[in-house]
């Protein structure tokens, strides 16, 4: 099938609708607007609203602009403007309170900003979606305490956080195909913990939560990566090896690390933003910021 | 998965469906009265309502034990159930009652002279099965459609359901309702024309009853070791993640809880000509949390566990209360409270224990 062409927009008001029928929570137009910009993709759509839509031909993969967030009068966002190139491997630093983690709540719509935009690619308004339909959407998160699935096993995590259809009855008679036995198995080797395929996740180390973690990211199959201090806890050893990843998945994922280690960022990154109350204070790479008096005035407090 | 679905359960299960359907049959029909093994009316009674309060106990596993979500609300769809099938129950009394009128009792006492509306149909048998599953089923779906689309979580969603099968207990308890008021219904003469007090039709439900059990048991195998099962379980360990992981939680927590709802009705409504009454006590809150408690006795995320921990607490709710009555509610408070602090997954918990120290 030949992709030039602008295509049909796959909306048919008639057929008859998936379960669960009632209407998503929140407002239609934003998921018709991103139906209507919807172009034919090999990819499966799984039910979902907004899948394989993601346009990035005019180069941003995130776009935030002027996101205000406030807490009781304490501005956590204030005004932010914040542009991720597709394939962008971006640190995000900043001291405590500066913001970065109220931004990613924001980008996979755990908190809803007071004012501002907020687009995934050029055409998903993520300020609409829900958190569901963000991460199907292709934003998938870590979190800064690993959170992962302490009961099931560590197969188990990767299976739930699978790409496939997520709505109930799907989830109901859901079989693992052979297929998605390799893809699970190859991420297990991946993040290096195939022998411990069967353990409860709540068994592993620290630094093994964390990388369950990713692994799971990656079973989602992600377009954007958000990860909040994702080396934590980490040995060195397992630190380099996470870098090796990180910038291995760049190029065909985005990815932006939010990171208090300075020689893992110093590894990873090209291009590094300074948030400093809830706004951007500097940008560039890490030796140009470093080098940023105001930078050096927020960290050392002169 | 499970421990209880290993070849042993099955083979226990069996053992089960063999007492429901061949022993106690027998040893109720079959061997005549003089015999020292006759099993009585009253212990057949006595095990079907305990297996109505099983499947309940099931029901309540599944949102509570896998979904983590208590609801001190269950209760309600029970009687809901039961009250849908009374209806029809008393409409079978036909010209037989007190008053000898082709009208309920209450209501020729009220001196209404026609059926108020929500009576239409109910001389239906396949119109009390309809709203046996239904009105159960859609007041569940659109009050937990509310409660989980605003993420009402936790305590705040317990004190909410429990404040519901309050209201829902004041409401039946008016007169002009048009449920008999404190009464309820009672004094049940027939179901399906068939006269419902001899040991036949007696043994019939308890039989229909087993086989609700263990449908109900077999069901929440299915829900539990499917995906969805455990997207359920990782919702009640991590529900933000889940989220995250593209599963509208929403859409996992309204089935589970509807389903629940309905399997309590089907439960209430096996009960009540069984029993032979219901009454607006059923929704008093009290009634819920004991069902919390069989599950908490029995072991949550179990399934076969509060089966049993509904067996206990209501067996020994019978033998207890028949000595020591006035002190019932202090022993349920007391083993409530030694449960939850030495056997967190309760009695299935404890044999499990067991189990893997003698293998």
């Amino acid at each position: 099938m030949k992709r030039d062409a602008p295509p049909v927009p796959p909306v048919d008001r008639d057929a008859p609708r998936p379960w669960p029928w009632w209407p998503p929570a929140r407002s239609p137009e934003a998921v018709a607007a991103a139906t209507a910009a919807a172009q034919p993709s090999s990819d499966a759509s799984f039910g979902s609203v907004v899948d394989g839509t993601l346009d990035v031909r005019h180069g941003p993969v995130l776009y935030l602009d002027g996101i205000t967030v406030s807490f009781d009068g304490f501005r956590a966002l204030n005004a932010l403007t914040l542009t991720i190139d597709a394939g962008e491997l971006r640190c995000v630093i900043g001291p405590n309170g500066a913001g970065k983690t109220t931004m990613m709540d924001v980008i996979t719509g755990k908190t809803r900003p007071d004012t501002g935009t907020a687009y995934f690619g050029q055409t998903i308004d993520l300020t609409r979606l829900t958190e569901n339909q963000i991460a199907h959407a292709g934003i998938g998160r870590k979190f800064q305490k690993p959170t992962i699935f302490e009961r099931h096993t560590v197969f188990e995590n990767l299976e739930l956080s699978m790409k496939a259809d997520k709505r109930v009855r799907k989830t109901l008679f859901a079989r693992l195909s052979s297929e998605e036995r390799d893809r699970i198995a190859t991420t297990l080797a991946q993040i290096r913990l195939t022998d411990a395929a069967d353990r409860q996740a709540g068994l592993l180390s620290h630094g093994q939560k964390q990388w369950l973690e990713i692994g799971m990211l990656l079973m989602q199959e992600p377009k954007l990566l958000l990860l909040d201090e994702p080396v934590a806890g980490m040995s060195d050893d397992e630190t380099e090896r996470t870098a090796e990843l990180f910038l291995s998945l760049a190029g065909t994922h985005s990815l932006v690390v939010v990171e208090h280690d300075m020689k893992f960022v110093e590894t990873i990154a090209k291009k590094v933003t300074v948030l400093h109350e809830g706004s951007v204070l500097a940008e560039g790479s890490l030796a140009e910021v470093q080098a940023d008096p105001r930078v050096v005035e927020v960290y050392l407090g002169r | 998965m499970t421990r209880y679905f290993t070849p042993r359960g099955w083979t226990m299960l069996i053992a089960c469906a063999v007492v429901v359907f061949a022993v106690f049959p027998v040893l109720n029909l079959v061997v005549p009265e003089t015999s020292a093994f006759h099993l009585s009316a009253f212990w057949v009674t006595l095990f079907g309502k305990i297996m109505c309060y099983a499947i309940v106990a099931v029901a309540m596993d599944l949102i509570w034990g896998y979904a983590g979500i208590l609801s001190l609300g269950h209760g309600l769809f029970f009687a809901l159930g039961g009250y849908a099938f009374g209806m029809y129950l008393m409409r079978q009394i036909g010209a037989d009652g007190q008053y000898r009128m082709n009208m309920p009792d209450f209501m020729v006492f009220l001196d209404w002279k026609t059926f108020p509306w929500h009576w239409t149909g109910s001389e239906h048998f396949w119109w009390a099965v309809f709203l046996v599953l239904v009105v159960p089923g859609l007041l569940a779906f659109v009050f937990g459609y509310f409660a989980f689309r605003s993420r009402v979580k936790g305590v705040y969603f317990s004190i909410i359901t429990q404040a519901l099968t309050f209201a829902a207990m004041l409401l039946f308890f008016r007169n002009n309702t048009g449920f008999g008021g404190n009464n309820g219904f009672t004094d049940f003469k027939r179901i399906l024309d068939i006269p419902i007090t001899t040991p036949e039709t007696r043994m019939a439900l308890f039989a229909i009853t087993g086989a609700a059990l263990i449908g109900t048991l077999l069901l929440g195998r299915f829900i539990v070791t499917s995906k969805f099962g455990r997207v359920l379980s990782a919702i009640r360990d991590a529900e933000t993640r889940v989220m995250f992981c593209g599963y509208d939680t929403v859409h996992y927590k309204l089935f589970v809880w509807t389903l629940s709802a309905v399997l309590c009705a089907i439960a209430g409504a096996l009960y009540v000509p069984q029993v032979g009454i219901i009454n607006p006590s059923e929704m008093s809150p009290a009634n819920s949390i004991e069902i919390a408690i069989w599950v908490a006795v029995g072991g949550r995320g179990t399934l076969a566990g509060p089966i049993l921990g509904a067996f206990l607490v209501n067996g020994g709710k019978s033998v207890f209360t028949q000595y020591f009555p006035e002190f019932w509610l202090y022993l349920l408070g007391l083993v409530f409270i030694l449960v939850t602090l030495f056997l967190p997954a309760g009695v299935a918990g404890l044999l499990d224990k067991w189990k893997r120290k003698s293998p």
